[in-house]
Order: structure tokens, then C-alpha cells, then sequence
């Protein structure tokens, strides 16, 4: 996993709420036994519509998605995770984050930035303002930026300390765990025999 | 001060606990399907790592697989090499697994539970949201991605943080003609789709002590639905029942070993919660939803809401889009939505309880002039035993579809989708835009409901079938 301390970068005003992953990236991609080429499918239905805010030209080579509250609800698929990493994405902004989400995210390096709702519908004008305008997000230090001068945004973000420092470190999370490996063979040695086995 | 039951599980299975770190929790068994395992496998070749505990894993095959012509190969390429792709994982990695044609093959959420892998106390995970099912017999449950499957499958454990814990108190009794599903729907409208967020919920109250085993999976398995990590249900006498004698359930010593351990499995009396919600069973009458989330439900004798009524930005903008979507008008009685296709099935309400229930409201029925009824079994056990009582001829001489066994409809990964436009009632579990098929319009609703709106072509209850016989007669 590559590491994550700041990134800035165009930022997509998607204005909904409870943006769930059958949205992000419907069941019929998940035939796909990779983890790459899912951008096409990145919220498929809605980019149907030519007004819908991902086609406009100026967010091509968008990185940060600013949206509702509740994103991420439904399936415990990582690939949405990855349709929008390999949209561009870096970086989701939301009031709040489904959990499966949110862990998922953490796994493969996206970031799940929370933020107070104010924040989010601040951005949403500041950007649909000024389209194609960056945002700026500090994992060090858990701010978020955006604008400049008297009207510009600053504001903090919530992630947990745990996924923060394995963002910044760009840990793989089985390597971490397998240094425990002496842990989990004494935890072993104790479970009950009544405990069922599939072989 | 005592613990929740939550927390004797979760306590039961810290491998390591270290200040600023999640747990490391150990997992007890882990169900794949098709899906969410092939990129998981991958990881494991790319760093030559095996699966430390195959005999605490199982796999089979479920959301891509057909529900008709059974006999031929899967007709979508796509769909065929993901199936056969867990097919070599198995094999490269010794895991075992239930394919299409096994007897034991079906979702994996009905399979677990079928085969008495699924009991008290342990720590259960799936690359699959739904994975909170297995919480009804007071299981720590809960939906991984698939970076997460990778973790467990060459670890057996996982780091995770200790979420909060929430008590729904169920007071009163469900009156007759409610179900489970009733109830679990209009608990998720009032808490809405991000409620029970950060924490694990135990369902408690005499209302969930009355349910069968089968009813409590059907509560457990929509805790995702309204956000929550994971849902479960202190083990009793009824948890037990259903238990002793399947295959893999513990037997002589183990037995009484196991249910001395087991009957411990229950929230001490000076725990505390995090959080209380208290929903009030007499009052649920059959529910279903109008919207596009979960939480967009009102009781079938309702109307079609007006978005102005939300108060807030989100909800009523989010009520607007839904309409549009759903090709729905504010204020239209729930009762006059015409529906195409009643899906029966699914991990939800796909057990052969639901079947019985569904046969025995459609008995003597004809299924409505533009309507289609597919009632697809969760395994192909439960398709056996329908068939051996005899429901698949009920279901068939009132003109509904009788199938083979797998997820189907629930999310349409195989040929069982609804089309553009296609309005259904549905005993699945999300009603999300297109979750069912490009454009497919969703009611959520409980098996009762399903037969009732298959029979008259509207949403409607059994008390108005119990009228249409009335009239009939």
C-alpha cells in the first residue's frame, strides 16, 4: 500500500445522501476476479445521465469526492473501493461513512475523510462556486482545506488513530498481524474442543 | 459491572489487546462465496502464504449461480470462470466447498446455520454484509471485504476495533399476521439506514424470545440495513433445539459442554449499554418500504409519504430522487401500487419456514393475470424438504415459478433480474435503485405480503386475501 500524508487535489461536489454500493458500482461488475478495471463502472446508472456531476469535463481527473452523509451503506464489497480508485479517487469527504465502507477504505488506501455536515455543504457551495476548484486534505495533521482568503475552509477530519498510522506508514495489515503470529498459535492451544470444524 | 453478551463473545476471542490498537480477534469460522474471495486468494499466492485454517473455513457457491437449468453449464462466461475460479482456489488451498449440484449447496448464510456450523458464542465472519445472520444464535457476526477475507484466511484472525453496544428492547407481543420482517423493517425506518452505525445490537425482549430460530435469522440478517456492525440474540432453549443433531453440532460431552459454556451466553443484568431503543411489537403491523434505502418503510395500510414532510435536507431530498425513481406519487395509497414480479427468497426469508408460510397463504390461489412469482429456495436442503412436503406443487398449481436453490433475485448477479421499469415486492433485504436489475423499482416486504400482492397484483396483506376468500365463498 502506498503511503498518505497529504494529498490536494479537484474535487467532486456529489450532492446525495445514503450513497450506497450497489450506486457505486453495481452487482454485475462484481463477476470480475481483479482488483483493476472497475472504473467504467463507478457509479454506472447515474452517469447515464449526462448532467450528472461526474461527466462534466472539469472533474476528468478529479481526486477528491465530497458527498452526503451515510456513504457506503449496503454490501461489504471492497470494490467500490477500488471503482473508485481506479476512477482516480483518492479521497471520499462525508459526514459520515457506512463501517464495512469505511474499513474497506482503510485496507486499500483510500481515504475516508469525516467531516461535520457544515463542512460538507460549505464545500459542496464552494465548489459548485468555483468548479474544478482543489481540495486539500493533511492526514498529519486531520485538516481539510479548501479556498483561499477570507471565505476559505478549514476544518478538521475524523479517522481513527489505528488506520491514520497505517495510512501514513502504508502497513500491510497481514504483515502486521503475522508478527503476532505467537499470539494467535497460544490463543490456539485454548479453544474449546467442542468448537466445530469444517474439514 | 457485568457484561453484554456482546462483550463475553468479544472478550472470549481477544488473541491480543494493546493499548491504541484495535483487538485482534480470533475467527472461529469463515464462509466464502464466489464473489468477494478471488482477489483474496490472489494476495495469498503473491505472497506465498497458505491458509492457516482451512478446517475453520468453508466455502460454496451462491450469488452468480442459475436458478434454472441446473443441469447445463453457467451460459455467462463471466459468471462461469468467477465460479470456477473459487473452484481451483478451493482445491490449491484445501478448502471445502459446496458447488452447484452438491446437496449442501445454497447461500452461504442458510448453509451455515443448515449444517450446525453456525452456533453460540463464536466469532463468524464472510466477505457479505448479511453475515449478521449468523448473530440469531448469539454469534459475533459481521460482513469483511475482501482485503479483510484475505487477512482472515491467512491469520484466522482480525484487528477490529470494539464497536459500542446497543440493546433494542422489543416490548409488547407481535400481534398475529405480523411477522419478523415486519418488525425488522420498521425498526430500520425508525432508526434510518445509519442508526445502529459503530455498534453491535442485541435484539431482546419477550417478542424475540417467542421467534423462531429461523424469525431471528430474519431480524439478525438486516442489522446491516441499518448500519449496524453486527446484530445477535442470546441462545435459549429454542437456539438449542434447532441445534442438536446437524451435522456439525458438538454431541455427547461436547454437547453438555458446550451448552454449560453456552448458557452463560447472555447480557448480565448489571451490564450497561451504550444505547437503548425500545420499538413496540404490538403496535407493527405488515410493513414494507416505498423509497430506495431500507429506511424509506411504512405500514401497508399507509400512503406513498410526501417528500415535504422530512424535515430534513437530506431525508427529503433523498425522498424526491426516490419517487422519481420508483415512478411513485406522494399520497397514493401503498395498496393501489400494481406489481410485476414477487420474489420469494433469499438469505432474508429464504428458509423453508418462510416456504411453509408462503404455500399455505397461496393454497388455492391463482397467481394475478400480469403478475410473475418466483419463490427460490436458500438451498437446495430446502428445496428437498419443500418438496417433500409437497409445497413446490402448491406453488406451481397456483402458477408461481418454482426454482433451485441460490441468492437470485436479491442483487440479479445471474439471469433473475427485473427489467427496466419492473416493479416487484420482494422478500430480499435491499431496495436500493437497480439493486435488482438496470432499473428495477423494489418494495421490501415480508413473504406474507409477497403472496397476498402475487395473488391480488397489488401490494396487499393476507387480511385482504382472507377478504378475496371471504368474497369468494
Amino acid at each position: 500500500m502506498e503511503k498518505f500524508t497529504t494529498h490536494t487535489g479537484v474535487a467532486v461536489p456529489l450532492r446525495r445522501s445514503n450513497v450506497d454500493t450497489d450506486q457505486i458500482i453495481p452487482a454485475h461488475w462484481l463477476k470480475k476476479v481483479t482488483r483493476d478495471g472497475f472504473e467504467d463502472g463507478l457509479f454506472e446508472a447515474w452517469r447515464k445521465d449526462p448532467e450528472f456531476v461526474l461527466n462534466r469535463p472539469v472533474y476528468a481527473d478529479a481526486t477528491v469526492l465530497v458527498a452526503g452523509p451515510d456513504f457506503g451503506t449496503g454490501s461489504s464489497r471492497e470494490h467500490a473501493v477500488w471503482a473508485l480508485q481506479n476512477f482516480g479517487f483518492k479521497v471520499v469527504v462525508s459526514p459520515r461513512f457506512a463501517d464495512i465502507f469505511r474499513g474497506n477504505s482503510g485496507k486499500s488506501g483510500l481515504l475516508a475523510a469525516q467531516v461535520d455536515d457544515k463542512v460538507v455543504q460549505r464545500l459542496w457551495d464552494h465548489l459548485d462556486a468555483n468548479p474544478g476548484a482543489t481540495v486539500s486534505l493533511d492526514l498529519v495533521n486531520r485538516t481539510v482545506r479548501a479556498g483561499d482568503g477570507p471565505d476559505a475552509i478549514e476544518d478538521s477530519f475524523t479517522i481513527d488513530d489505528y488506520t491514520r498510522w497505517r495510512l501514513l506508514e502504508g502497513l500491510d495489515d497481514v504483515g502486521i498481524t503475522l508478527s503476532h503470529a505467537d499470539d494467535i498459535e497460544a490463543y490456539e492451544t485454548s479453544r474449546p474442543s467442542y468448537k466445530p470444524v469444517t474439514l | 459491572m457485568g457484561k453484554t453478551l456482546a462483550e463475553k463473545v468479544w472478550d472470549e476471542h481477544v488473541v491480543r489487546s494493546h493499548e491504541g490498537e484495535p483487538d485482534l480477534l480470533y475467527i472461529d469460522l469463515h464462509l466464502i462465496h464466489e464473489v468477494t474471495s478471488p482477489q483474496a486468494f490472489d494476495g495469498l499466492r503473491l505472497a506465498g502464504r497458505p491458509v492457516r485454517r482451512p478446517d475453520l473455513t468453508i466455502a460454496t457457491e451462491d450469488h452468480n449461480i442459475p436458478t434454472t437449468d441446473l443441469d447445463k453449464p453457467i451460459a455467462d462466461i463471466v459468471s462461469r470462470t468467477q465460479v470456477e475460479t473459487l473452484r481451483r482456489n478451493c482445491e490449491e488451498f484445501g478448502v471445502r466447498l459446496h458447488p452447484m449440484g452438491d446437496i449442501d449447496q445454497g447461500i452461504v448464510h442458510v448453509v451455515g446455520p443448515q449444517l450446525g456450523l453456525t452456533q453460540p458464542g463464536m466469532t463468524i465472519v464472510c466477505g457479505d454484509s448479511h453475515t449478521a445472520t449468523h448473530g440469531a444464535f448469539g454469534s459475533i457476526a459481521f460482513g469483511i471485504g475482501t482485503s479483510e477475507v484475505e487477512h482472515v484466511l491467512a491469520t484466522q484472525s482480525l484487528s477490529q476495533a470494539r464497536p459500542k453496544m446497543m440493546a433494542v428492547e422489543v416490548v409488547g407481543d407481535l400481534p398475529a399476521g405480523s411477522t419478523a420482517k415486519d418488525l425488522i423493517l420498521a425498526l430500520i425506518t425508525q432508526e434510518t439506514t445509519g442508526g445502529g452505525q459503530g455498534y453491535i445490537v442485541e435484539y431482546r425482549g419477550d417478542a424475540i424470545r417467542a421467534l423462531s430460530m429461523e424469525a431471528r435469522m430474519t431480524i439478525c440478517n438486516m442489522s446491516i440495513e441499518w448500519g449496524a456492525k453486527a446484530g445477535l440474540i442470546a441462545p435459549d432453549q429454542v437456539t438449542y433445539d434447532y441445534l442438536e443433531g446437524r451435522p456439525s453440532a458438538p454431541t455427547g460431552d461436547d454437547w453438555d459442554a458446550a451448552v454449560a459454556h453456552w448458557d452463560s451466553l447472555v447480557t448480565d443484568d448489571d451490564a450497561e449499554f451504550d444505547k437503548v431503543i425500545t420499538i413496540d411489537a404490538s403496535t407493527i403491523t405488515p410493513f414494507v418500504t416505498w423509497g430506495t434505502n431500507p429506511g424509506q418503510g411504512v405500514p401497508l395500510s399507509g400512503n406513498v409519504p410526501d417528500p415535504v414532510s422530512f424535515e430534513d435536507d437530506n431525508e427529503r431530498i433523498a425522498a424526491e430522487n426516490a419517487l422519481t425513481y420508483m415512478g411513485l406519487t406522494a399520497g397514493t395509497p401503498m395498496k393501489d401500487i400494481k406489481v410485476d414480479t414477487v420474489f420469494i427468497g433469499s438469505c432474508t426469508n429464504g428458509r423453508i419456514e418462510d416456504l411453509r408460510v408462503a404455500a399455505a397463504l397461496m393454497e388455492g390461489h391463482t397467481v394475478a393475470p400480469d403478475t410473475r412469482i418466483l419463490v427460490v429456495p436458500g438451498s437446495v436442503r430446502v428445496r428437498l424438504q419443500a418438496e417433500q412436503e409437497g409445497l413446490d406443487v402448491i406453488f406451481k398449481d397456483a402458477g408461481a415459478e418454482w426454482r433451485g436453490a441460490g441468492c437470485s433475485m436479491c442483487l440479479g448477479m445471474n439471469p433473475d433480474q427485473l427489467m427496466v421499469g419492473e416493479r416487484a415486492a420482494s422478500t430480499s433485504n435491499r431496495n436500493f435503485e437497480g439493486r435488482q436489475g438496470k432499473g428495477g423499482r423494489t418494495h421490501l416486504v415480508s413473504p406474507d405480503v409477497a403472496v397476498a400482492t402475487g395473488i391480488l397484483g397489488h401490494l396487499a396483506g393476507p387480511a385482504d386475501l382472507a377478504q378475496l376468500e371471504k368474497a369468494g365463498a
